[in-house]
């Protein structure tokens, strides 16, 4: 069966890394239903799923980065409709700041994004990807956070 | 080192037809730790679950992979599969190859390789998980209703048998919701009130049972089995311990221009009123709105005609705090608002009526005593058109209107129809529809019956406009599509098959509950099969239509369900919490405060601890704890705290961190 390596030598095409935090009453089951609807979006996006997205951490948008990932989405429930009342306030504080330096060092605000979908927006989390991915196909791939350091465990 | 075995679910062919289960199991046998691989055509069935039993045991592993269907569907049965053979629940984790993987991708090779990241993923956190012990909280053993109609009732009723105390909070002055207003019962034809009403007596005369009414839920609190819930008392002006329900206050109070909101608005009532006869409970209230005593002071008739002295003037809104183990929302429908159909001319004839009004008119205790007349003149009316689906199928680029089914008008217009035909057989019965939708026991016989045996005149196609005339009826323009022209039809009546959408307090008390709902405002389900009258929130359970459209039966089935549910959890003396809560490391907290402040739920507390210092000194230090109980997870703190001393057990820091970095790979 040709898999993994063949078919990214026979396709020259680029295809990002894209690792998505989703959290798990909204958009995790959002996600689910894209499947359940038999929604196609592209697979590069690998979803990790987080209690709330208040539970993620800039660091591991940043450990995303250094381990080349060429874009990272961040999904929670809508403004106001939390599980945990007002983690995704403070998600969307928190993902503003870290986007703006971001930026500022170089990783454009294509490859970064926070958006919101609920556990019925099966459609909108595939638009959403379709989007994202996309918009990070155009950018290209990223180098600019990659550790060296990391490298050498490969 | 961790043991891992890896099991590969083909799921029929849902996993197997777009992903090669083989391959993948075979690049996860090589990850760092795996001992073992394999792959199965349904994990989840007995035999799936036997051999990831028998290789726990076997393989003496110590921690578990499984790539199949979304944690959401099958994560506590791998769990318990787990705990069974041995190892701890928390052990094992689930890659999601099913729903974000098969199911979203065509090609093989691509889902292939999206099956192996994501596997690797879930072998690197599982080389970094530890076991987990839950630990356990008392269950308050009292149940809220919120919402007295059928759906409410039946739930409170079926509780309060199994033993356990419920109140009904209701923001009306009575329960029995919408079923109270409705006159006959498809496709039984029996009465509406003749079923429901003793059931509301029952709910009053019940121990376990407390009814109240003239309040809402202002705030929630807490979390499964321990909720701590506002309800306010809106003051009705009369105490409820006094009334006897008498009614002579609403024959004495001279405001008599109100309108009856239990009618519709097609009649009046009065200031001090018990909106019907057969209230529960039946207690006077009077409506600060039109009361003349309340607004300018000057009347006082009531309370001087009051033999019982339960007229207070002064009273005012009390707020009570209570606690309860499981909270039940019934918040039901309400029919969309016709303004916005102006077309069809609603608010430029009083002949124009909803399905509800309609409903009252036929009532014997409506405001016309159950005679078919029009509200304009009172005259009875000889042709009736009936518009289906008035809000209801809209496409979804649509400025108004919802685009789904609201299921129960098709039977209701053939009650409707079907009543009107046996009651004054002279009076013609049209009914335009889209498609007529009877799925449901004997539903599609009484259908035919109003057709053949009534002789009801249904074409299929959409009024485009109702135009009122000089002489007082109605000209009902549609399109038949079977005989594909335009028709006129001069109606003296005209009945809308409003659509029904769910209660305007449903999204804020959702909010409240922190339970999910959808673009229309009905509460999702745990999951839509096979827990359907959960909310995704632990301790919350759903009832009637605030999940979706249904008809009274259907109301029924789920309210005993819900029920069921509720009494499930209530009978235990225990749960278990979710483990997967914060810790905080006490070495390394310098004792801020930021994650108190930022915790939504008060688990995080402050205090001094001694520590050893340099040279057998003591050194006393201000440090954070979480109350496990209390603590539900959402991971807020772990973020805030600057020198990260708090992590979440389940999904630590560097759990995650193993995850992105296997996908990164």
């Amino acid at each position: 069966m040709p898999v993994t390596e063949n078919s990214s030598e026979v396709n020259n095409t680029f295809k990002p890394k894209i690792v998505a935090f989703c959290c798990n009453w909204c958009s995790y089951a959002g996600a689910d239903l894209a499947g359940n609807n038999r929604l196609e979006y592209p697979a590069d996006v690998k979803i990790i799923r987080i209690p709330c997205s208040c539970r993620l951490n800039p660091l591991f948008i940043l450990r995303a980065f250094q381990r080349g990932a060429d874009g990272v989405i961040l999904c929670g429930c809508h403004p106001g409709d939390c599980h945990y009342t007002s983690g995704n306030y403070f998600a969307r504080r928190r993902m503003t700041l870290l986007f703006s330096m971001l930026n500022f060092m170089g990783i454009e605000k294509g490859r970064t994004r926070v958006e919101w979908v609920s556990a019925a927006e099966g459609a909108k989390f595939a638009k959403t990807m379709h989007d994202f991915v996309g918009t990070v196909t155009k950018l290209g791939e990223n180098k600019r956070l990659e550790d060296l350091r990391c490298k050498t465990t490969k | 080192m961790q043991r891992i075995g890896v099991f590969v679910c083909h799921c029929g062919t849902n996993i197997a037809g777009t992903v090669d289960v083989k391959a993948v199991a075979d690049a996860l046998g090589k990850e760092n730790g795996v001992v073992y691989s394999t792959d199965y055509t349904y994990m989840c069935s007995a035999s799936g679950q036997q051999l990831i039993s028998d290789a726990i045991k076997e393989k003496n592993l110590t921690g578990v992979v499984v790539c199949s269907c979304s944690p959401r569907m099958h994560e506590k049965t791998f769990r318990t599969c787990a705990e069974r053979a041995g190892i701890n629940p928390y052990m094992l984790e689930i890659a999601n190859i099913r729903e974000q993987d098969s199911w979203i991708c065509k090609d093989m090779p691509t889902a292939t390789e999206k099956a192996i990241a994501l596997g690797k993923a879930a072998v690197a956190k599982v080389t970094l998980n530890t076991p987990l012990t839950a630990g356990e909280a008392p269950v308050t053993k009292r149940a809220l209703v919120i919402g007295g109609g059928i759906a409410g009732i039946q739930t409170a009723l079926d509780i309060a048998e199994a033993g356990f105390p419920v109140d009904i909070v209701e923001t009306k002055p009575t329960i029995g919701g919408k079923m109270a207003q409705l006159d006959k019962t498809f496709p039984t034809l029996d009465c509406a009130a003749c079923i429901l009403t003793p059931r509301m007596v029952e709910c009053g005369q019940n121990d376990n049972i407390r009814i109240l009414s003239y309040s809402d839920v202002t705030d929630i609190k807490g979390f499964v089995g321990n909720f701590t819930v506002t309800i306010k008392r809106k003051a009705r002006y009369v105490d409820e311990t006094k009334c006897t329900g008498c009614g002579e206050c609403t024959e004495k109070c001279p405001q008599k221009a109100v309108p009856n909101e239990f009618n519709l608005g097609l009649n009046n009532r009065r200031a001090i009123y018990i909106p019907f006869a057969q209230a529960v409970p039946k207690i006077a209230t009077i409506d600060p709105n039109y009361c003349m005593k309340l607004k300018s002071g000057k009347c006082g008739v009531c309370s001087m005609v009051c033999q019982a002295k339960a007229i207070d003037y002064n009273a005012k809104d009390i707020y009570i705090e209570e606690k309860y183990g499981a909270i039940i929302a019934a918040t039901g429908y309400n029919p969309i608002d016709l303004s916005k159909f102006d077309e069809f001319a609603y608010s430029q004839s009083k002949d124009v009526v909803s399905s509800l009004e309609f409903e009252r008119l036929m009532n014997a205790a409506g405001p016309t005593g159950g005679a078919l007349l029009r509200p304009s003149d009172g005259k009875p009316p000889k042709t009736i058109v009936f518009v289906q689906c008035v809000g209801s199928r809209c496409s979804a680029d649509a400025v108004k209107g919802h685009e789904y089914c609201s299921k129960i008008c098709c039977m209701y217009t053939a009650k409707h129809a079907i009543l009107t035909r046996d009651h004054y057989p002279d009076t013609d019965c049209y009914v335009f529809y889209i498609d007529v939708r009877t799925p449901g026991k004997n539903f599609d016989e009484f259908y035919r019956r109003a057709v053949e045996q009534y002789g009801v005149h249904y074409i299929k196609g959409m009024v485009g406009k109702v135009t009122p005339q000089g002489d007082g009826t109605l000209d009902v323009q549609g399109s038949d599509l079977i005989m594909d022209k335009q028709v006129h039809i001069k109606a003296d009546m005209v009945v809308l098959a409003a659509s029904i959408e769910a209660d305007k307090t449903a999204r804020p008390l959702a909010t409240m509950l922190t339970a999910s709902m959808d673009t229309n405002d009905f509460f999702t389900e745990a999951h839509p099969k096979l827990r359907p009258v959960e909310s995704p929130t632990a301790g919350v359970y759903l009832s009637g239509c605030c999940q979706g459209p249904k008809d009274i039966p259907d109301t029924v089935a789920q309210a005993s369900a819900a029920a069921a549910k509720v009494i499930g959890l209530l009978v235990k003396d225990k749960l278990r919490n979710n483990p997967c809560v914060a810790e905080s490391n006490e070495e390394m907290c310098n004792g801020c405060s930021q994650c108190e402040n930022v915790c939504p739920y008060g688990a995080i507390t402050y205090i001094e601890k001694d520590f050893r210092g340099p040279n057998r000194t003591t050194i006393t230090r201000r440090v954070a704890q979480v109350n496990p109980a209390v603590c539900q997870g959402c991971g807020a703190c772990t973020v805030t705290c600057p020198s990260g001393a708090m992590d979440l057990k389940g999904f630590t820091n560097k759990e995650i961190m193993a995850e992105v970095d296997a996908i990164c790979r």
